[in-house]
């Protein structure tokens, strides 16, 4: 048996050896002498000066915390980089810290400066067991209380010291502060999350308005809400743990898997990472697949948010409509990739097939039905007197809150702020078609929900004009059998279905990434529903949460 | 005399169900020492009309809840079969979906929303997570099918299964209500968590009596 399988290995090897060093001897030597287009060199600060430097770069304007990476460097020490953005002049920094201390690791917080480093400092915490000196709310955000150990540490031995545990899981209603004193000596402090007095109700996890399996805690007075908790993990699968131990091909599958309603743009934005990281350019036709692809995407979702809206506020037949309509296109999708829901479309160098005959024909037909049928909805559910007096002026973010938050996607745009990256920071064929980004002033529920209801529009928009446009060429650049990425850090970002969607490769020159760090969509929404939704009503948390529109699974990813 | 139960559902005729080996088992194991006549002709009865209004508990963990949607809106269609009534509370529903990947920190919750779905109850396991772990068996947070946690009565394979295949495992589903014994036994597949619990209390009662 051996000997038939080694025979079959060096058969599939044979042809393919030859021909990468066939094909592409130009970015061959390109590749050692230019730096990869998204590579990363970030600034490294000791944690003592981290402090200074954050507070530099925010006086210099970088308002938006984009990403905060967790990372084990083993030797070189636990740590985190940052990824900073200036929402004026769309300049990127990477500021990168680690501490050596593996027993007690400290690092100065940075909540106070980017309200979401607060969550995101949350989740360095609970995978790497790092504090943050100054969090006021220093909790585990994915796992249980009561885990045992941080799994991300490449030394940790998770399976061994958690086993099921089919107990209740503990909930602390107080949290601990860090205070880092003027000497360096480091004091604990216990803060309230709910007073002895509040009385909190439970929405969640399983609850069918939440959105996914999520929990709130919230305290009410009345039927004001007071405050929020959310609770998160219950669909917290380690994927980016798991993806340290897959090859490069391999990983692309889980990516679908997070955001499943941005499933291309998930996987689009890591092959771009892998591929820029590798030096590879793919073809015109495979750019403009994909950003079709991405747009047919966009669609789905926003008419599958339109739906489950609807159907939140009771409107039921609304959710009919807008699930007729979505049909189509999971009919395009089916006939070319094969799925309907996970796509497994987009590979490294390429997609994984050409488009079927009948896409053009289809999408040709898609683009005025879609129009006609859009109107259909806005008919039986936008003009709606209930759904008005529900989302006019409930549930204000304002842009400052935004940025700060990171609230990117639809509910940053409804809040004023342009953070469309099909704009900003172009990829794929975005480029070469017109579409405006649409932007509103109000921030509230109904705002969120035009935003995404006029973006369908602008999406076939763009699917017009590439539709007749599609460059001949090839579907799938020719790769070596086994990827390996180059050492170094790299970081690619899409604009996904509800905003950036980032990811940042870590890779040490193997065959599987050294650590791969998504940025989750919905985690920013998420951290700020508490903003959103403090003052307003226990009923219009539905509303809010339905137009914020995060997916549970990204969240926790 | 061999008891040959053939439930019939409409659309599908019985030789063309893939597995019919194992739900024959079943029938047997049921039917075991024999039935009442007047029992089981209520039983057919009263299982007809159980297995034509399974109501379905919504819950839904990923993906696979997406795909459940699109069941339950216009193009598939559940209310076709009378499982349109997805209820929202465990206490009103027939069969609960699990639909999507189970992890380590939502395993209690779903085994505390299985308890409080009353008897006779049903499990279905949607896609290649809720079977086996599916795609995520390498993870430390995940739990590799949740049969390990609670009793399964039909397995969907997908990931995420299409519309049919959930369909199909329904009727599946469907063809197992109606074989089974609905008056006399209860269709109980764990052990009552409280029967020892019972025991004990019955016999404090007892003592306390004897003792007066």
């Amino acid at each position: 048996m051996e000997t038939t399988e080694t025979k079959t290995q060096v058969q599939a090897a044979a042809p393919a050896t030859p021909k990468p060093a066939a094909v592409k001897p130009a970015p061959k030597p390109a590749a050692p002498t230019a730096p990869a287009e998204n590579e990363v060199k970030p600034i490294e600060v000791e944690p003592s000066a981290l402090r200074k430097e954050m507070e530099r770069l925010k006086a210099e304007d970088m308002d938006f915390l984009e990403c905060l990476t967790g990372v084990d460097w083993m030797e070189e020490g636990l740590g985190c980089i940052y990824t900073l953005t200036s929402t004026s002049t769309g300049k990127v920094v990477h500021v990168k810290t680690a501490t050596l201390d593996r027993e007690n690791p400290l690092l100065p917080s940075v909540s106070d400066l980017w309200a979401v480093a607060n969550i995101y400092e949350r989740e360095v915490f609970d995978f790497y067991g790092i504090r943050f000196t100054g969090h006021p709310d220093m909790r585990r955000v994915f796992l249980r209380e009561d885990w045992v150990g941080y799994p991300f540490r490449k030394d940790d031995e998770t399976e061994k010291n958690n086993p099921l545990r089919m107990t209740n899981e503990p909930l602390a209603d107080d949290t601990e502060e860090l205070v880092l004193n003027a000497d360096g000596t480091v004091t604990s402090k216990r803060n309230t999350i709910f007073a002895d007095g509040d009385y909190v109700v439970n929405i969640g996890p399983q609850h069918p308005s939440t959105h996914g399996v999520l929990h709130f805690r919230v305290a009410l007075e009345g039927e004001t809400i007071k405050k929020i908790d959310p609770i998160l993990g219950y669909i917290h699968r380690g994927i980016e743990k798991i993806d340290e131990s897959l090859t490069y091909p391999q990983t692309l599958a889980l990516t679908d898997r997070m955001d499943y309603l941005g499933a291309m743009q998930n996987r689009h934005a890591l092959c771009m990472c892998i591929e820029k990281a590798l030096g590879v350019e793919v073809s015109d036709r495979v750019k403009v697949i994909r950003t079709m692809m991405d747009e047919l995407q966009r669609i789905d979702s926003h008419i599958l948010f339109f739906s489950c809206l609807a159907q939140d506020l009771g409107a039921t037949t609304a959710f009919l409509y807008g699930f007729r309509d979505r049909e189509k296109i999971l009919d395009i999708f089916e006939e070319t990739c094969g799925g309907r829901l996970i796509l497994n479309y987009n590979t490294i160098g390429g997609v994984m097939h050409d488009l079927h005959p009948n896409f053009v024909p289809r999408v040709k037909e898609l683009i005025p039905y879609l129009r006609n049928s859009l109107k259909e909805l806005h008919a039986l559910f936008t003009g709606n007197v209930i759904f008005q007096n529900r989302a006019k002026g409930v549930g204000v973010l304002t842009k400052e809150q935004a940025i700060s938050y990171g609230c990117t996607g639809g509910t940053g745009r409804a809040a004023g702020w342009h953070n469309d990256l099909r704009k900003t920071r172009p990829y794929a064929a975005y480029d070469r078609v017109k579409f405006n980004e649409v932007v509103r002033e109000g921030g509230d529920s109904f705002d969120r929900y035009m935003i995404r209801m006029d973006e369908i529009l602008e999406s076939l928009s763009i699917l017009e004009q590439l539709v007749d446009n599609i460059p001949e060429g090839s579907i799938q650049e020719k790769m070596k059998p086994i990827i390996k990425v180059p050492e170094g850090t790299y970081y690619s970002a899409v604009e996904g279905s509800r905003g950036i969607f980032g990811v940042m490769l870590i890779s040490k020159g193997d065959k599987s990434p050294y650590r791969l760090h998504y940025r989750s969509t919905g985690l920013p929404l998420v951290a700020a529903m508490d903003t959103l939704c403090s003052g307003s009503m226990l009923a219009d948390l539905i509303t809010i949460g339905g137009t914020v529109d995060y997916i549970v699974p990204d969240v926790d990813r | 005399m061999a008891i040959t139960k053939k439930p019939v559902i409409k659309n599908i005729p019985y030789e063309e169900f893939k597995d019919n080996e194992t739900f024959e088992k079943l029938v047997a194991e049921l039917n075991q020492n024999g039935t009442n006549v007047i029992v089981s002709t209520l039983d057919d009865l009263i299982n007809w009309g159980r297995s034509n209004s399974l109501w379905p508990l919504t819950f839904a963990t990923s993906c696979c809840g997406i795909e459940f949607m699109a069941v339950c809106a216009a193009r598939h269609d559940i209310a076709r079969f009378g499982f349109e009534v997805t209820r929202n509370s465990p206490r009103q529903a027939d069969v609960i979906l699990v639909s999507g990947t189970i992890t380590t920190k939502m395993a209690p919750v779903l085994k505390r929303l299985y308890d409080q779905m009353a008897d006779p109850k049903y499990v279905v396991a949607v896609g290649g997570c809720a079977i086996s772990g599916g795609p995520f068996t390498k993870s430390y947070h995940v739990v590799m099918g949740v049969d390990k946690i609670i009793p399964v009565d039909v397995y969907v394979p997908g990931c995420p299964p299409r519309p049919e295949s959930f369909l199909y495992g329904m009727m599946q589903l469907q063809r197992k209500v109606k074989a089974e014994n609905f008056f006399g036994t209860t269709n109980r597949k764990e052990k009552d968590p409280y029967e020892a619990e019972m025991e004990t209390k019955n016999e404090q009662l007892l003592n306390q009596q004897e003792e007066a």
